[in-house]
């Protein structure tokens, strides 16, 4: 039987394996990475008390002694039977820790995909009816003013307002398991405006050059001259046309959304992965490090190859390369 | 109207105007004379009656993930508050510096002060019913003195021989050589009382105190619920406690102006007086025991000439250190350790002034010339590169010149502090004098981080040790302060402030210099008003 190399479970399996290629250089990387930080675990647990024989003792007790090809291996061939280790500061599973941690990041990532995906496509067909128009314009000028803004300081305005002077929304978003959904939403409601706010610009700009590439094609003519309304010619014969790249910038958002939360998950004390990085990072508990930075490498590079598997379906030109 | 006679109240609460002020301004805006009297009544000056009920909270930085519930890991603020409330330990400190009775209800020592009997309170149950007995006491104890323990208290606990209970409510514990201050050691927060000394789940959070631990999520949120067998009357005031762990500066001044929580610690002195302007908070800060001193080592060439120590001594402008680096939260220092905070501390040791000429007289008489190296880090303490280069303008008026190195945070204790010969560093203070001394300036301390070596000292260190006689351990200590003022390797210009902040809704805060948020008490002292 012969085998049809343009087959889409074929160019998916293809894909897969150099996902996982990718991972492992990834690894290696993060496993460099967290070897050059400056300063070590033994030293910091023991700060200000920290006597020569002390760390000598601690860092024994960690298995810090040993070379770095030893230990590189060994936590890689441990992470393959899915045990990412024990943290090193509180002698914790890292895995029971990671889980709650990685729901709560993933949770506030969706609520922010769920409106900011839907309202980027709108606005940037929008633009698009509105082509060099005032609303076009606005559009365009409100967006790219808050993606260039840094993602904390638009925080810290919304907190200003929206918490401290109108009063209207919580401050801080801690949230724990057994929390009502309601309060829930309403906890995550500025960090998840904040997200809102950073990644529009990028897929609605996309939308809106990705749309205005398909208009001047014959068929939207054809279209047109058909007598659909506007917005129908926009939605039912551009859009999907033009779906593969916004596809792409989209997925590349969410993966954004998911990895890119650090800074806004500390300045609302969101208890999410980022905040979980940053307090082991600060305790040079590498294991925890090195383990949330392989998880979010794996989410992006799933991601990824989500995008171009969606992008290879929505067009079926990309199956055969030239 | 309103809102002018509001603000006034909220003025006379917060103490910044006085009582005839807000008469006076009251009659401006034309409210009668008793109507005034009725309103300050209300609400600032009233004798406060607590107000059972609601839920308290606070949040605190210095939380993470990797926080436990065993009282011996306790080292930073989120699990020093969190003790507080459910666990009690046998001795405490009142606001004023005295040993006062906890869970012991009295102690007596004998042998020079080397056996220490304590009478442990009856009729006291734990969270989970069990009675708490001196059995309890003892273990506990043993728990946080034992070879291998990783106890926060060991330090403390090294001089203890034995500890035995004897009867059915007394623990006695047998020292090595006389001490004093036993029962101050014993009030360390480390040395929670759990029943059966904590040694089958230290980190169960069972103790005796007003809350039981009904949520533990470190590095997120803790809940403790009220303990309905709770023995004491005047603490322990709301229904449920809360500590949120917010690291972030800005979140936590956030949330206490948006008023979703009632008590935050560490407001940054740069930002206190803004915050404290407003309405709805109220800026409490207690005078500690921590301070910011420059360590010279007194053994190493040019530092170990007195008289070059002296001349730097009399070269650092105290007021203007205070006021540009702690924003005026904090006290000058007088290069001793030791400060009103402390028990036993005396008055009238006559505090060193800013001297150009008296530090130029002696910087002649040290005989030195060149330039001097001060290394500092932010690691130190925040502003400690600022505060070495506000040392370095007031030396340069002597004609001192201080050149001031900075050094990398990362690994600032381990490369340069204890190791450098004159560094900025911080000392977080000791509960008595006898500790503060022996840890960083005896002889043969670990810490003794300006290599100042006195066996006069030493054994005046271990005179006022065993002296029982409270006048007499007061003269030997002032004669030891004199001496570390005059000849010891720190320059201690400055203490400061414990800087925190609460809502206005709540009452009962009590100002209290042991540690951060009224000794960590703030949550089991306060009530909703």
């Amino acid at each position: 039987m012969a085998v049809d190399n343009n087959s889409l479970s074929t160019l998916v399996v293809k894909r897969l394996a150099l996902g996982l290629l990718l991972l492992l250089a990834i690894s290696v990387l993060i496993f460099a990475g967290t070897e050059l930080l400056p300063g070590d675990v033994a030293q910091s647990i023991l700060g200000q008390s920290a006597t020569p024989e002390a760390v000598a003792n601690l860092r024994a007790e960690m298995g810090l002694d040993r070379p770095a090809v030893v230990r590189y291996f060994t936590w890689l061939f441990n992470i393959l039977q899915g045990d990412l280790g024990t943290s090193l500061s509180s002698g914790r599973d890292i895995s029971s820790m990671i889980g709650d941690r990685l729901s709560n990041t993933l949770f506030l990532a969706s609520s922010a995909a769920i409106i900011s995906v839907p309202l980027a496509i709108f606005l940037g067909m929008v633009a698009v009816h509105y082509q060099n128009g005032i609303v076009d314009k606005l559009i365009s000028i409100t967006t790219i003013t808050t993606i260039s803004l840094p993602e904390f300081f638009i925080g810290y305005i919304l907190i200003l307002f929206l918490a401290v002077n109108w009063n209207i929304l919580p401050s801080s978003s801690i949230v724990y398991s057994d929390m009502p959904f309601g309060e829930r939403m309403l906890a995550i409601a500025i960090p998840c405006i904040t997200l809102t706010l950073v990644v529009l610009a990028h897929m609605m700009r996309m939308t809106r050059a990705a749309i205005l590439n398909v208009m001047n094609s014959a068929y939207i003519e054809t279209a047109e001259l058909k007598g659909l309304s506007p917005f129908k010619v926009i939605f039912h014969h551009a859009l999907p046309n033009a779906v593969s790249p916004i596809i792409t910038v989209v997925v590349l958002n969410l993966a954004y959304l998911v990895v890119g939360v650090i800074v806004v998950e500390i300045i609302f004390v969101y208890p999410g992965m980022g905040q979980l990085l940053v307090d082991h990072v600060t305790n040079r508990d590498v294991p925890v490090v090195q383990a949330v930075g392989l998880i979010f490498a794996a989410i992006y590079i799933l991601l990824n190859m989500f995008a171009d598997i969606m992008s290879i379906i929505a067009n079926p030109r990309l199956r055969h390369p030239k | 109207m309103h809102n002018k006679i509001e603000q006034l109240t909220q003025e006379a609460k917060k103490g910044r105007i006085s009582r005839r002020d807000f008469m006076r301004h009251a009659a401006a805006i034309g409210i009668a004379a008793p109507f005034a009297t009725s309103l300050l009544g209300q609400s600032a000056f009233a004798a406060e009656t607590p107000k059972k009920g609601g839920h308290l909270i606070a949040a605190l930085t210095g939380g993470s993930s990797t926080d436990s519930l065993d009282p011996a890991l306790s080292a930073s603020n989120v699990p020093f508050n969190i003790l507080r409330t459910w666990g009690e330990t046998m001795v405490d400190i009142s606001p004023t510096g005295e040993a006062i009775p906890w869970l012991a209800e009295s102690w007596e020592s004998s042998n020079n002060a080397q056996t220490w009997t304590f009478t442990i309170r009856k009729g006291i149950t734990f969270h989970n019913g069990k009675t708490m007995d001196n059995n309890d006491v003892a273990k506990t104890l043993q728990r946080h003195s034992g070879e291998d323990t990783k106890s926060g208290a060991l330090g403390i606990m090294r001089d203890i021989k034995s500890i035995t209970t004897q009867g059915s409510d007394k623990v006695v514990v047998e020292l090595t050589g006389g001490n004093a201050d036993l029962p101050f050691l014993m009030s360390d927060y480390h040395l929670v009382i759990q029943p059966n000394g904590g040694f089958d789940d230290p980190a169960a959070g069972i103790g005796t105190g007003p809350y039981k631990v009904k949520v533990n999520e470190p590095g997120i949120r803790h809940v403790g619920e009220k303990y309905d067998g709770y023995w004491r009357e005047n603490v322990g005031h709301a229904d449920t406690v809360e500590i949120r762990v917010m690291n972030d500066q800005t979140a936590r001044m956030a949330a206490l102006q948006s008023g979703s929580v009632h008590f935050v610690n560490r407001v940054a002195p740069k930002t206190a007086k803004l915050l404290g302007r407003l309405a709805n908070v109220e800026i409490v800060n207690a005078k500690g025991r921590g301070h910011y001193p420059f360590l010279m080592h007194a053994d190493t060439a040019p530092f170990d000439n007195n008289e070059l120590r002296l001349a730097l001594k009399y070269a650092v402008d105290r007021e203007d250190l205070v006021k540009r680096i702690l924003n005026g939260y904090g006290t000058v220092g007088n290069d001793n350790p030791i400060n009103a905070a402390y028990d036993l501390f005396n008055e009238d040791i006559e505090q060193r002034a800013y001297d150009p000429d008296k530090a130029a007289f002696h910087y002649k008489k040290s005989g030195h010339s060149g330039p001097i190296v001060l290394r500092s880090s932010e690691a130190a303490f925040s502003g400690a590169v600022d505060a070495a280069l506000l040392f370095s303008q007031h030396a340069a008026k002597a004609g001192i010149e201080v050149k001031v190195q900075k050094e990398p945070a990362d690994g600032y204790w381990s490369n340069v502090w204890n190791k450098q010969p004159f560094c900025a560093s911080y000392w977080g203070g000791r509960n008595t004098q006898d500790q503060m001394f022996s840890v960083a300036y005896k002889s043969s301390a670990d810490w003794n981080d300006t290599k100042w070596q006195r066996p006069e000292f030493d054994s005046l260190l271990a005179k006022a040790r065993t002296e029982t006689n409270r006048d007499n351990r007061k003269e030997i200590y002032t004669d030891m302060s004199m001496m570390v003022r005059d000849e010891g390797g720190a320059i201690i210009p400055m203490f400061n402030d414990f800087v925190d902040a609460k809502s206005t809704k709540v009452a009962g805060y009590v100002v209290d210099p042991s540690a951060e948020l009224s000794n960590g008490f703030a949550l089991i002292r306060c009530w909703l008003a």
